[in-house]
């Protein structure tokens, strides 16, 4: 079974300043697999500074990761040139949030799907592009009609966000990474754009890595989640186990604050300890807010394995078997 | 010093037998004219907000709800214009003040604390020059140290530091920068805060604390929040009252009890049965059809075609807000007898 991608102990730090360098750990030694043949939603999830987003730019390739490698299908892509690089361009693809920001006002939206049916060589005559073009709106659900020839501004939110769908549905990629997809959509229009992305799984079979801070749609639409607070992996398994029963307290947190439109499901009452800016370098990074903190979060913990599907980086868990963090994929269902 | 005096007279009678509302939002008509035409951005909107109590508004992009935030607090610009009705804080009937008054009033009557607020500091000023200029605009005769003691009283009301008082904008994160503009918004102790979409672009955990701190200096200062936002588990845990605004006008006002156990208007069925929760995972149910245009506005009932009990008096008849019993609002041609 080949690897479709692959993260090898991946770490980011941030560092500024040149006399008195400041670094800040963004992503600390992340290992993980998605396999070829096996289309999956796996959800990152976390809080702002958690390092959602800078994996995503690593996966995408816009940054190069401190150490460790990424590996697509069998290529380090920072080593990638000349037809492979165009490959993995073409084959993963990137929804972001804001729906308004990349979109040039200046041009039709037709123009963010002809210029990578162009870069790419998708088709040989106009009709073909055209065909290619209506084939990819159908399948988000939007008339060609509707939306060709219009501008930016004369579309909604909703429509814009699932045009940048469309335009990475054209490219028939194997991945797509969205970064908080539906976070500035209106409620009523996040469920058809998570509706698409779950179809595009399941029926065009792209893996699909959903980074977003809202357990909500995470619950709805993935299979499995990671959570990451500063860069670390806090918990990860199974998107049911994780957010119906979650063992790590800072994901506790998380669910805890998660506003259910369920007038029985209150939010936590639990007072929240503010984030302090900087904070300690070694050990558990979630142990200045933890209400149990011990003595020996001092030392970063280990990933400890409670079920099959799920682990979390907690002393508290301390009699269950470690698991290595290169192992971390074993964790996740597909 | 006069609208302290106001206040405490207006605070006085609201704890009379009678509790009259502490907002009374009367008949407010909007209409923005563009080139391509005419929008009615807010048709007829009347509710009333008590003395610490919490509304909801709720809607869809472009239904009206910052336009109606706007029109309370005068600031509709060009090419809007605010075509009619009152709005009452206390005893004052906002409409009639000349600009100066309104000004006045801005903060220390009604606070609006905007959407993306926390963008709106200036990022060359201290936070407490931001403070104490929003104080200065409005009272003259403090002493320096007066107003420096209130601007750290209110940045200790909503959990941060007076440490925050020196700082600039840059040196805090989205959550604090989000609270220095509640600061700001409570600095006069308003009757009324409207919030817009005040943690949008937060994560769960800090959108937790910032609620949490509106609900509590709302509760000091006994004031009436108006949150403004679309999204409905938020409107759950905070509110007492959801207001549901479609194509600017309000389609129903309930407890939000009420309207997430039995909703009435069509339009407030399908945003409830559209909202995520634990028991029906994978299940996603959106409204079939798009919000219509300001601009063309469909005959009779604006979300007549998007409803799934339309009835042939919808297409023709604009339905009017009937009072149900228990203060429940409700525009739909479905309770046209009810009333």
């Amino acid at each position: 079974m080949a690897n479709l991608l692959e993260l090898r102990n991946v770490s980011k730090t941030y560092t500024q300043g040149i006399i008195n360098p400041k670094s800040t750990v963004a992503l600390q030694d992340i290992s993980l697999t998605l396999k070829e043949d096996k289309p999956t939603i796996m959800t990152v999830a976390g809080e702002s500074g958690s390092g959602k987003t800078t994996l995503a730019m690593l996966l995408l390739g816009f940054i190069t990761p401190t150490t460790g490698q990424i590996i697509y299908r069998g290529k380090d892509i920072t080593q990638l040139t000349g037809e492979d690089k165009l490959a993995f361009r073409r084959e993963v693809q990137a929804v972001f949030q804001d729906p308004f920001a990349v979109f040039n006002p200046f041009y039709t939206v037709d123009h963010l799907l002809t210029v990578p049916i162009k870069k790419f060589k998708l088709a040989k005559t106009k009709a073909q592009a055209r065909d290619k073009m209506d084939e990819a709106l159908t399948a988000v659900g939007l008339r060609s009609e509707d939306v060709l020839g219009r501008f930016p501004h004369q579309l909604s939110g909703g429509q814009r966000q699932r045009i940048n769908v469309a335009r990475a549905l054209l490219l028939k990629p194997r991945l797509l990474v969205a970064d908080e997809p539906v976070s500035m959509v209106d409620a009523s229009l996040r469920a058809s754009i998570l509706e698409t992305l779950r179809n595009l799984q399941r029926d065009h079979g792209v893996s699909i890595i959903y980074i977003t801070h809202d357990l909500t749609t995470a619950y709805h639409i993935a299979k499995s989640i990671i959570v990451l607070y500063r860069g670390g992996v806090m918990e990860a398994g199974n998107v049911d186990e994780v957010i119906k029963s979650p063992q790590h307290p800072y994901t506790r947190l998380l669910v805890d604050s998660i506003p259910w439109p369920n007038l029985n499901q209150r939010w936590g009452t639990d007072t929240i300890k503010a984030r302090e800016t900087g904070g300690s370098a070694t050990g558990c990074p979630f142990r200045s807010r933890c209400p149990v903190a011990m003595d020996k979060c001092a030392v970063q913990p280990p990933l400890f394995q409670m079920h099959k599907t799920q682990a979390a980086a907690c002393y508290l868990h301390e009699a269950n078997p470690k698991i290595a963090a290169e192992r971390l994929s074993e964790l996740l269902p597909v | 010093m006069v609208n302290t005096q106001e206040r405490t007279a207006g605070s006085g009678t609201t704890r009379g037998a009678a509790e009259p509302p502490v907002l009374r939002v009367e008949k407010l008509e909007v209409t923005y004219y563009t080139d391509a035409g005419r929008a009615k951005a807010l048709d007829d909107v009347s509710f009333t907000l008590q003395a610490g109590q919490k509304l909801g508004m709720v809607g869809e992009s472009g239904s009206g709800k910052s336009t109606l935030a706007l029109a309370m607090m005068r600031m509709i610009k060009a090419p809007g214009r605010i075509e009619g009705g009152k709005v009452f804080v206390g005893e004052v009937e906002l409409m009639g003040l000349n600009d100066e008054e309104m000004r006045k009033s801005r903060l220390s009557r009604i606070a609006y604390i905007p959407q993306g607020a926390m963008n709106s500091l200036n990022p060359v000023l201290r936070i407490g020059a931001q403070l104490v200029d929003a104080i200065k605009s409005h009272r003259s005769g403090d002493s320096k140290a007066e107003i420096e003691q209130r601007c750290v009283h209110a940045l200790k009301s909503v959990d941060l530091d007076a440490r925050v008082f020196r700082m600039f904008p840059h040196e805090l994160s989205g959550g604090m920068k989000q609270r220095v503009c509640i600061a700001i918004g409570i600095l006069l102790e308003p009757q009324v805060i409207i919030a817009d979409e005040p943690t949008s672009a937060l994560d769960v955990v800090t959108q937790r604390q910032v609620m949490e701190t509106i609900d509590r200096v709302k509760d000091q200062i006994n004031a009436a929040v108006i949150l403004i936002g679309h999204d409905m588990g938020l409107m759950a845990q905070f509110v007492d009252r959801v207001a549901v605004m479609y194509s600017g006008r309000l389609v129903e006002v309930s407890t939000v009890r009420e309207m997430f156990t039995d909703p009435k208007h069509p339009y407030a069925k399908a945003l409830i049965s559209s909202l995520p929760n634990l028991d029906n995972k994978g299940v996603f149910q959106g409204i079939p059809g798009l919000a219509p245009s300001l601009l063309r506005l469909p005959f009779g009932c604006a979300f007549h075609p998007r409803c799934s009990q339309v009835m042939e008096v919808c297409k023709s008849k604009r339905p009017l807000t009937r009072n149900l019993q228990s203060g429940r609002l409700v525009t739909c041609h479905l309770f046209d007898q009810e009333a």
